[in-house]
């Protein structure tokens, strides 16, 4: 079942950018694309922790600051060789809002 | 004895012509070149870059002081001639007499001043030499209106350059449509349609009356009382052969200065080239013609038997965004039939103009890549019946799948011409290959091709490609990331040579095969814009690194460093107690000392950092950059002030350099040192810049590097005055701003482009020198303040800083 969160509106994130919210379980990266296109994942690089948030964000896809492994924000695996995931959200835009399915969240701080 | 050659005029066929004769033969002719302007031979073609601020003096001269002194060539610039005695062989100006054995007339042309009242008021000028360029860039300074009297070539890149330059520009065209010697009504009527998108006013069919001003010009009044605003008025409605000397002496002279094949004069003495000649009843004014008469008269003068054929010539507007390409005969008429091609939504247009199943003109607007295959068809005069259906479509469409491109290089004839201004066509390329040149530099030096406007370049290097087969190695040019097959190179010079103003721009212009490019890329054209743009490029926040965007170090954990910058390494207990109270209040957990001469401190929360910045702030301290492509540190010991064996104020002089050098952005880090004796204490000469103080003066050395490689500088200049080291400094890193790839240090910028190179432009080169002062200074008038600064403003926080939500209350319920 979806639970839909309002967060912000669209434009308080920058093209080709992303912002952080703070959840019970650590921090998500909610990232806007050059056609406004947002994603949701956790602001951890299967690598080594680092901040996604404050990757380059290129087509549909992040570069890690630490290490530049690049992540795809689609379904969250490490692109090329490297091998890893983080978890996606299911985020949408509305009326110019970005609304966060927030089911999952929960399930994992219940969990 | 030599004998004796006199020269008049210093322009672009007498240049040729000195390059030709010398290297055919340096010692028969003892040369005296004489000039009405106060320089040397230079490139005029490129003056409307020049005009538009996207290239400079300097790098348009094609002959240096140099170049003459080691030719043994006697300049007499600023010195026009003023009368030839042709019955003592002697010509006259101002200073004296000048006997000659054999003379040449390459008097050029000049601008023609319609006929109107007040064609003569200061402000109405005409477009042929740097004199006229200055006047305008001065007129620019000031904005205001500006009309050009004549909607051609010349007229409209004045036009566009002047735009560029900020000034409102009005193009006055009496004819029908824009460029109608090389254009027709459709190709002109989209030219004008793109001119005025841009901001340019056309009037076509624009009769001017009358120049109007007291004093200066004041407005241009055209037929039908409509009246103009003008600061400045371009006279560019057509040149006129230079023939007054000619026409004085008696040389036989119609419109220009009638030579014959040979490019004799109707006296045995006397030879002309370039634009003041008429051959066959026909006067030149593009620079291909004049490139070959220069051959063929060097031939001529050695006594060897040349003779110039008019060739076909074809035009290309020089205007950044606009491509267009026009040749041949392209008027309507008996037997002759066309095949038009247009898409209005991209603005496209091409026409060809058949007779006899030949192709016999060529007119392309907004899509001009195919123009040199058409353009070999109309020169070799080929029969075209059995592509004629597809002929439109261009050589990708001649046998179903579009060629690739080194094949079609390769089916090209000998014949086919790939450097337009200088007429080198494949088979002198190939020549060349085959005799050893065997790289693009090379070839340009051997045969000139690509050596003018270098919009050839990829096509000479794909001759030299299928010549040499697979011994031809790509000189390391792979693309700089997988979104592109263009080196840092290439799009630095793109960027240049065609005024890409975007990220955007340049991925669409140079064919980026990702939608948004990488984290590879980017940066780097952000860094490219900055530099070519310092006053009008935005800074593209998402297109930096982490650091870079957040004006601090990240660290492993996510958290970041932040470094107060000390100037010169020198601080007060006030910074320090600062520094302390900071460290204390924001919960700092490990501080260093630097190599740099200053302090870090570690593990700063990335939202502490504002107001950890405004604190520093308050304190008068600034930031360090100890994360950016930028200037980093001045490292100093503390020469006179206190060290009995100090030379010079190495400590002021490190700070003054800071001070100018802070703040700007460069393709990678950069770190100074400034020793107050050869002991070194600085350890100054292993840095990007070394200046080691001596009593007589300061040693400043270049190109060192002490991190993963270790070596040590080397000597640029020995100076006398902390001015010139300040000089050398300024104008050493602007070069390597302008020039080198990103992510290069300077150490292997130098490697790359010759240490001999970077001295000759920062040191020997006064002028150059100064032009990349200036340069740096006007960056700097954008870039040389406090990021800290403006990041730490409260309207940050919410848009940068804070988190966009909390969430942990609604998660937790």
């Amino acid at each position: 079942m979806s639970d839909w969160i309002d967060i912000a509106p669209l434009e308080r994130i920058p093209q080709r950018g992303a912002r952080v919210i703070k959840t019970a379980h650590g921090c998500v990266a909610i990232f806007r694309t050059v056609d406004d296109k947002v994603f949701a994942i956790d602001d951890r690089c299967p690598h080594k922790n680092g901040p996604l948030s404050e990757g380059i964000v290129h087509g549909r896809s992040v570069t890690c600051p630490l290490h530049n492994w690049v992540i795809s924000l689609e379904t969250g695996m490490a692109q090329g060789a490297d091998e890893g995931a983080v978890n996606t959200y299911e985020i949408k835009v509305e009326n110019g809002r970005i609304l966060l399915d927030a089911s999952r969240l929960k399930a994992q701080s219940a969990a | 004895m030599a004998e004796k050659l006199v020269i008049i005029g210093a322009g672009m066929a007498s240049g040729r012509l000195l390059e030709s004769l010398l290297e055919a033969d340096a010692a028969r002719y003892d040369i005296t070149l004489f000039g009405a302007e106060p320089r040397g031979n230079y490139n005029r073609i490129l003056l409307s870059p020049v005009l538009a601020g996207e290239q400079t003096f300097p790098d348009i001269i094609t002959h240096d002081a140099p170049w003459y002194q080691a030719h043994g060539i006697t300049c007499r610039f600023n010195e026009p001639v003023v009368k030839i005695d042709r019955k003592a062989r002697r010509i006259i100006s101002a200073g004296g007499a000048t006997d000659y054995d054999k003379l040449v007339i390459a008097t050029g042309s000049a601008s023609f001043f319609i006929p109107v009242v007040g064609n003569d008021l200061p402000g109405v000028i005409g477009f042929r030499d740097m004199d006229d360029v200055e006047v305008m860039l001065g007129a620019a300074e000031k904005g205001g209106n500006a009309v050009i009297i004549g909607g051609g070539l010349l007229g409209l890149e004045a036009a566009a350059a002047l735009h560029k330059q900020g000034m409102a520009v009005t193009v006055v065209h009496l004819m029908g449509h824009l460029m109608e010697r090389q254009l027709d009504a459709a190709a002109g009527y989209l030219l004008q349609k793109e001119l005025e998108a841009r901001g340019i006013r056309v009037i076509t069919k624009a009769q001017t009356n009358a120049i109007l001003g007291e004093g200066h010009v004041e407005a241009v009044l055209l037929d039908g009382d409509i009246t103009l605003k003008a600061d400045l008025v371009v006279m560019a409605a057509g040149i006129r052969p230079e023939t007054r000397l000619a026409v004085e002496s008696g040389l036989h002279t119609e419109r220009g200065i009638v030579v014959d094949d040979a490019l004799h004069t109707s006296d045995p003495h006397i030879y002309a080239l370039g634009e003041c000649v008429e051959h066959d009843g026909v006067v030149y004014g593009l620079v291909a013609p004049l490139f070959d008469m220069a051959g063929v008269l060097a031939k001529t003068l050695l006594d060897e038997v040349a003779a110039f054929k008019a060739p076909v010539v074809s035009t290309k507007l020089k205007v950044t965004g606009v491509d267009l390409f026009s040749v041949g005969d392209f008027g309507v008429g008996e037997g002759r039939e066309e095949i038009v091609f247009r898409d209005p939504g991209y603005g496209i247009y091409k026409r060809l103009i058949l007779r006899d199943n030949r192709i016999i003109g060529i007119v392309m607007y907004g899509d001009t890549q195919d123009s040199g295959w058409y353009f070999d068809k109309l020169k070799s005069g080929e029969d075209i019946s059995d592509i004629r259906e597809t002929l439109i479509f261009g050589p990708a469409c001649q046998g179903g799948a579009a060629q690739d491109p080194l094949a079609m290089v390769a089916a090209m004839p000998d014949s086919a011409e790939i450097c337009g201004c200088n007429g080198i066509c494949k088979g002198a390329i190939v020549e060349a290959v085959q005799a050893g040149a065997t790289d693009l530099g090379a070839l340009k030096a051997v045969t000139k091709a690509s050596a003018s406007c270098g919009s050839c370049a990829g096509l000479v290097e794909q001759v030299l490609a299928a010549t040499l087969g697979d011994a031809f190695e790509a000189p390391a040019k792979a693309g700089i990331c997988g979104c592109t097959d263009h080196s840092h190179e290439d799009i630095r010079r793109v960027i240049k040579s065609r005024s890409l103003e975007s990220i955007p721009a340049v991925m669409q212009e140079m064919g980026w095969k990702t939608s948004c490019g990488c984290h590879i890329c980017r940066p780097a054209l952000n860094y490219y814009l900055i530099c070519e743009y310092p006053l009008d490029y935005v800074d593209d926040a998402q297109s930096r690194f982490v650091n870079e965007r957040n004006h601090a170090n990240i660290q492993k954990d996510g958290t970041y460093s932040v470094v107060p910058r000390m100037w010169g390494g020198m601080t007060t207990p006030q910074e320090l107690r600062a520094i302390a109270d900071a460290a204390e209040k924001y919960n700092v957990p490990t501080i260093h000392v630097t190599g740099g001469q200053r302090i870090d401190l570690l593990g700063v929360e990335r939202e502490d950092l504002p107001s950890m910045w405004a604190d520093l702030n308050a304190a008068g301290l600034v930031s360090g950059h100890a994360y950016s492509k930028g200037l980093r540190t001045v490292k100093t010991c503390v020469g006179t002030d206190h060290c009995r064996f100090g030379t010079q104020d190495s400590t002021g002089l490190g700070i003054k350099l800071e001070k100018m050098l802070w703040g700007s952005w460069t393709p990678h880090k950069v770190k100074l040192a400034v020793s107050g004796c050869p002991r070194n204490c600085a350890e100054a000469t292993c840095k990007d810049l070394g200046v080691i103080c001596v009593e007589s003066g300061y040693q400043v050395s270049v190109a060192g590097a002490a991190g993963m490689e270790l070596k040590q500088t080397e000597a640029l200049a020995t100076v006398e005055t902390e001015a010139e080291v300040m000089e050398l400094a300024a104008a050493f890193i602007q070069l390597y701003r302008e020039s080198a790839a990103y992510l290069d240090r300077p150490y292997k910028w130098v490697a790359k482009v010759g240490l001999d190179w970077v001295i000759e432009q920062v040191v020997d080169k006064l002028e150059t020198r100064k032009a990349l002062v200036e340069r740096f200074e006007l960056s700097q008038s954008v870039y040389r303040k406090d990021p800290w600064a403006e990041q730490a403003r409260p309207e940050y926080k919410p848009q940068k800083w804070a988190v966009l939500a909390d969430l942990t209350l609604e998660a937790a319920e």
